[in-house]
């Protein structure tokens, strides 16, 4: 799996959110690189602390910066981030000091389950379910067989929004590995807390109770978003994901699932997780054979 | 204890000038829909700029006041009554203990500012004492104020000297059920067609039901998308694109059907194609309009934006520096 594969750099397009806001589309198709130089841009431009910018949201295959233009001119900020996208460039030697975390989920929990039954009539295939609407339409023989394609490579956290805590999270793999579902046809008015779902080419933890379009494969037992700060992964941040962490969703069952969610009750529950140096190169160059060397570090003593 | 809820009107929230800073974490502003008014009520009763007070949207609430109070009723033309009798609005008002605050029907606009002396004092959340109802936090108990509820007022800046001072009527907006609306277009506007874009800032805009704190939704057109081959990880409708960050006062077409203004509680990204964003200046007027309203988008530059923006706060500082 060479670079060649890779979207090559495309021309970033500069815009401006009304007064307040800078948009800077690096590429219109996702890939793993792209959000590399969103997070490696972003990363930089944090480090300036430029009087006048409020927000720095990198983004998928962009990133968003919101800025008080009585002090700093749109203008002048896109400047910089020119430069910027120049010094980042192909990314190549970027590093990224991050963390890998294991993330429980169960794979068709009876209350997911329970919500896409519910809204059949809003999806693209009422007659089936939406793991195995997604796994026919990805070309997996079976319902297995994709469950294991989803879990069997870790991911990386893209971006974090929708609304608060939410992560998205692109597969470490090649793009031709890359799985892709449509959106629901019509949006669900409900989505449980916690829902493992899958839209585009992301999967996303659903932060809250609320509406969502993504297909509903499972659920974890353990909160993205913890607003009382109880847990100790959420004293320093009420939302645990952050862009650049690197997450091993691994499957669960109902036993299991009861334990963490009991132990989140007491406040007991903590993530596993350890501190990892990201090189996008070598993910980028051999993707799994690097993530091997990644659960090694996360899974290993 | 120093206002007792005796009814709570449709939606009251305390807000202030909002919580920012977090929108990476996916955490939206909220605050105050109507900067303008919510501000110029601090200016009236002699608060400082950012102290929280309460929006209060369509119908308003019955208040009891358990103390004297200075306050100032700004915004939306829904004339408020102290123990029944109508009050003037855009004033710095008196209240004594036992008093009571209450509105009479909306007829203008859509929320209304009650600022009091010394703010509503709430517990702060992540710098902000904005209420955030979606997942319940900041303001109140994270929610609209219930009957029954008591909020306490902070320690007064200023003494009575407030009272009676009024903004003059030169600077008192006139709401209108027609409104223009500027807007720089960029984001994604690239997919929607020439025609489309045209179709967009020609049409004149219904305010649907669909209409809050989170975002404001239009009927009226319809819209086409450029055809392309989807890019990888965006999804198969063309009005999908890869997940990114939405300004506040972004405009997204999902369908092509129903554009959707996103506000202060908004959602702070996905994958829906975002054609502009309405210019800060005009979400004053765009928080004061309400379903069935109609609306239009005009195209600006940047320079007329920022512009706009120039003289808002021009005129805010006026207004403050003659209340003062």
């Amino acid at each position: 799996m060479g670079r060649s594969d890779e979207t090559e750099l495309a021309q970033a397009r500069y815009s401006y959110g009304g007064d307040e806001y800078v948009f800077v589309e690096l590429s219109e198709a996702m890939s793993l690189k792209v959000n590399f130089r969103a997070m490696a841009i972003t990363n930089k431009l944090r480090g300036e602390n430029i009087e006048g910018i409020t927000d720095i949201c990198p983004s998928n295959a962009s990133y968003m910066i919101r800025i008080d233009p009585d002090v700093l001119h749109p203008d002048d900020l896109i400047s910089r981030l020119k430069e910027l996208d120049e010094e980042v460039g192909d990314i190549r030697g970027f590093e990224l000091e991050t963390r890998v975390v294991d993330v429980p989920v169960m794979m068709e929990d009876p209350w997911t389950h329970e919500t896409l039954m519910r809204f059949r009539d809003r999806h693209q295939d009422p007659d089936a379910t939406d793991l195995e609407y997604s796994a026919r339409i990805n070309g997996y023989d079976s319902k297995e067989d994709f469950i294991e394609a989803l879990l069997g490579s870790p991911w990386l956290v893209t971006m974090i929004g929708f609304v608060p805590g939410l992560p998205w999270c692109y597969q470490l793999v090649p793009p031709e590995e890359q799985i892709e579902v449509p959106k629901y046809v019509r949006p669900r008015t409900y989505t449980p807390e916690r829902a493992f779902g899958f839209g585009g080419g992301f999967a996303v933890i659903y932060s809250v109770e609320g509406a969502g379009g993504y297909q509903l494969f499972g659920r974890s037992p353990v909160p993205v978003l913890d607003v009382q700060q109880r847990l100790k992964d959420f004293q320093d941040s009420i939302v645990f994901p952050k862009p650049g962490d690197v997450w091993n969703y691994r499957r669960i069952d109902r036993e299991e699932f009861d334990r963490l969610e009991a132990e989140v009750e007491e406040g007991a529950f903590e993530y596993r997780k350890k501190d990892l140096v990201f090189h996008p190169d070598r993910a980028l160059e051999d993707p799994h054979a690097y993530n091997e060397e990644i659960l090694g570090v996360l899974y290993g003593d | 204890m120093a206002i007792k809820v005796r009814q709570p009107g449709l939606l009251t929230t305390v807000q202030d000038t909002g919580r920012f800073g977090e929108y990476a974490l996916g955490m939206p502003p909220s605050g105050a829909m109507d900067v303008f008014s919510y501000q110029v009520g601090n200016y009236l009763v002699g608060n400082e700029e950012g102290t929280a007070g309460l929006e209060i949207t369509y119908f308003g609430p019955e208040l009891e006041f358990t103390e004297a109070a200075i306050i100032a009723v700004t915004g939306a033309e829904m004339p408020p009554k102290i123990n029944g009798e109508e009050a003037p609005t855009w004033e710095a008002l008196e209240v004594g203990d036992g008093d009571v605050l209450s509105f009479d029907y909306l007829k203008n606009g859509a929320r209304s500012y009650l600022a009091v002396a010394g703010g509503i004092d709430v517990p702060v959340f992540m710098h902000s004492r904005s209420t955030y109802t979606l997942i319940g936090l900041g303001g109140h108990e994270g929610r609209a104020l219930q009957e029954g509820d008591e909020l306490e007022i902070g320690e007064s800046p200023s003494g009575s000297e407030q009272v009676g001072k009024s903004v003059d009527d030169d600077h008192i907006p006139a709401y209108s059920r027609e409104t223009e609306l500027r807007v720089i277009i960029g984001l994604a506007s690239y997919r929607l067609t020439e025609e489309s874009m045209e179709e967009f800032l020609n049409t004149t805009w219904t305010v649907t039901p669909d209409a809050d704190r989170v975002g404001y939704r239009y009927r009226g057109g319809e819209l086409k998308f450029v055809e392309r081959e989807q890019p990888a990880g965006a999804g198969s409708d063309p009005a999908n694109v890869v997940d990114f960050g939405y300004p506040i006062g972004s405009i997204q077409v999902p369908g092509g059907v129903e554009p959707i203004v996103l506000m202060n509680d908004a959602v702070t990204g996905g994958g829906y194609a975002t054609i502009g964003t309405v210019i800060s200046a005009d979400r004053d007027r765009l928080a004061q309009t309400k379903t069935n309203d109609k609306t239009r988008f005009r195209s600006v530059e940047l320079d007329e934006a920022l512009e706009a923006r120039k003289q808002r706060l021009q005129q805010m500082e006026e207004i403050r520096q003659a209340l003062e």
